[in-house]
């Protein structure tokens, strides 16, 4: 049993997952290729959404995946940090917005 | 002023200098032990193996590892402290092939081939033979090193020349990082100098292309993609024009296969090639319709193989016994290097190939 949670070896292994649930392992597969597509969006810019969202989901085999697929796009470091700072700040945003929910109950409760 | 990083595997007496000790790394471990298919097994899944060379179409000639540049990755171990030099008598044998070869493309390479001291004189003699495509690889820092090179944009342009130069990337920092400090500005200065003389214009005439190669353990993207983000970000910031972009796949050989070792990637860049191979692209690899002549006159399947010590597979194996009808038909010689160039696309020195 390996002692870690994360291997990154495991990231070559992700197309496996049809090995157990081939129709919908292969209807994922199928439709993240589609959404990766250039289309309204370039490929370039759904390569900085991914790695953005990547950081706020914490997954660390698609910040290395998207990491490579940004440096292979020719993104710069600056444009990388650039949109994980999206990330972030729509995550503390998220966290903080909830604030006016606890001001909202405690004007409520407390006058 | 350009500013040199380091010095050539050779020069540091490197154990990755030794092409043999380049060969093992590429056959042991991961492809000794199962692990991932050598080349060989690879094709032979889709019985392309032997890799068979079709009629010549490109005679890659490099005249010299000598370079003002040492780059981080570059597959020749090119650098100022290389000495080996194309001579006049090779030249010579050289000429008389390009006199009566069938190929459609004369390619010069090295090193940088400008700093051959015979070079101009081997420009004005093959441009004679009137071979359709004449191609300089040329660093482009080598037009702003010395004054006696200030001339070359004019130089080529007498000629006829289809210059195609290495830009990794629009931005100063990645660039300066791969090829040293100044290299960014100085070919962007090279770069306007040739756009002045008529080189890179849309309807010129004077081929001006750029050669992309990734900063580090990563493959390459869209050549497309990536053409269209080069050509905004040098008209943009500099008014620069160029034709076309070749994205290129560092093979992992010579410095780059150093690098990928130093930094831990070497497996990992492996398993991306293997898992990016595209049988597609095996088809049309550049060594089926490409020779690759040493500075000594050797004759290899391309220059990959040269830098790794793999002579054609021939009774003929040096150019003053050049014989077009012996090598056509030659089996390629490869090893696990060759997955270079069947990753997505396919690479050569042209570009992509599928």
């Amino acid at each position: 049993m390996q002692k870690t949670y994360y291997d990154p070896a495991d990231l070559r292994k992700f197309g496996k997952i049809t090995e157990w649930s081939e129709e919908l392992g292969n209807k994922f597969f199928e439709y993240y290729g589609k959404v990766f597509e250039e289309g309204a969006l370039t490929a370039r810019e759904k390569s900085l959404i991914a790695l953005a969202v990547a950081h706020t989901e914490q997954c660390p085999y698609c910040i290395d995946a998207y990491t490579k697929d940004g440096l292979q796009r020719g993104v710069t470091k600056e444009e990388m940090m650039e949109a994980i700072h999206v990330g972030a700040a729509i995550k503390s945003g998220a966290t903080l917005v909830h604030g006016v929910q606890m001001m909202n109950k405690v004007n409520k409760l407390d006058g | 002023m350009t500013k040199i990083k380091t010095q050539s595997l050779h020069k540091r007496d490197s154990d990755l200098a030794q092409s043999n000790r380049q060969l093992e790394i590429l056959s042991n471990g991961i492809f000794q032990n199962g692990e991932l298919p050598t080349f060989k097994d690879k094709i032979s899944e889709t019985n392309q193996f032997p890799l068979k060379a079709k009629k010549l179409e490109i005679l890659q000639i490099n005249v010299g590892y000598m370079c003002n540049q040492v780059c981080e990755h570059c597959h020749v171990d090119a650098g100022p402290d290389r000495k080996e030099i194309m001579t006049r008598e090779t030249m010579q044998q050289c000429l008389e092939v390009i006199k009566n070869t069938g190929a459609h493309t004369l390619d010069l390479t090295g090193g940088a081939p400008e700093m051959n001291p015979d070079f101009r004189w081997f420009v004005e003699e093959a441009a004679k033979a009137g071979i359709k495509d004449f191609i300089v690889r040329s660093n482009l820092t080598i037009i702003r090193a010395n004054k006696k090179y200030y001339d070359l944009p004019e130089f080529f342009k007498k000629h006829n020349v289809h210059v195609v130069s290495s830009m990794p990337h629009w931005t100063r920092g990645k660039t300066d990082k791969q090829r040293g400090d100044g290299v960014f500005d100085a070919s962007i200065k090279a770069l306007q100098e040739l756009n002045a003389v008529g080189y890179g214009m849309p309807d010129s005439d004077l081929r001006l292309d750029l050669v992309y190669n990734p900063s580090g353990a990563f493959l390459p993207g869209d050549q497309m993609s990536m053409e269209k983000d080069f050509k905004k970000a040098l008209m943009d910031d500099f008014g620069i024009q160029f034709h076309n972009l070749f994205a290129i796949t560092n093979l992992p050989i010579s410095r780059f296969l150093d690098f990928l070792i130093a930094s831990e990637n070497y497996e990992d860049y492996m398993y991306q090639l293997v898992e990016a191979y595209n049988p597609a692209a095996v088809a049309n690899v550049m060594c089926t319709n490409t020779l690759s002549i040493s500075w000594d006159g050797y004759l290899y399947d391309c220059d990959f193989n040269q830098m790794l010590e793999l002579p054609v597979n021939s009774k003929v194996k040096h150019i003053s016994e050049y014989n077009e009808d012996l090598l056509e038909g030659r089996n390629i010689v490869i090893s696990q290097h060759c997955y270079g160039c069947t990753a997505g696309a396919g690479s050569s020195c042209q570009g992509v190939v599928a």
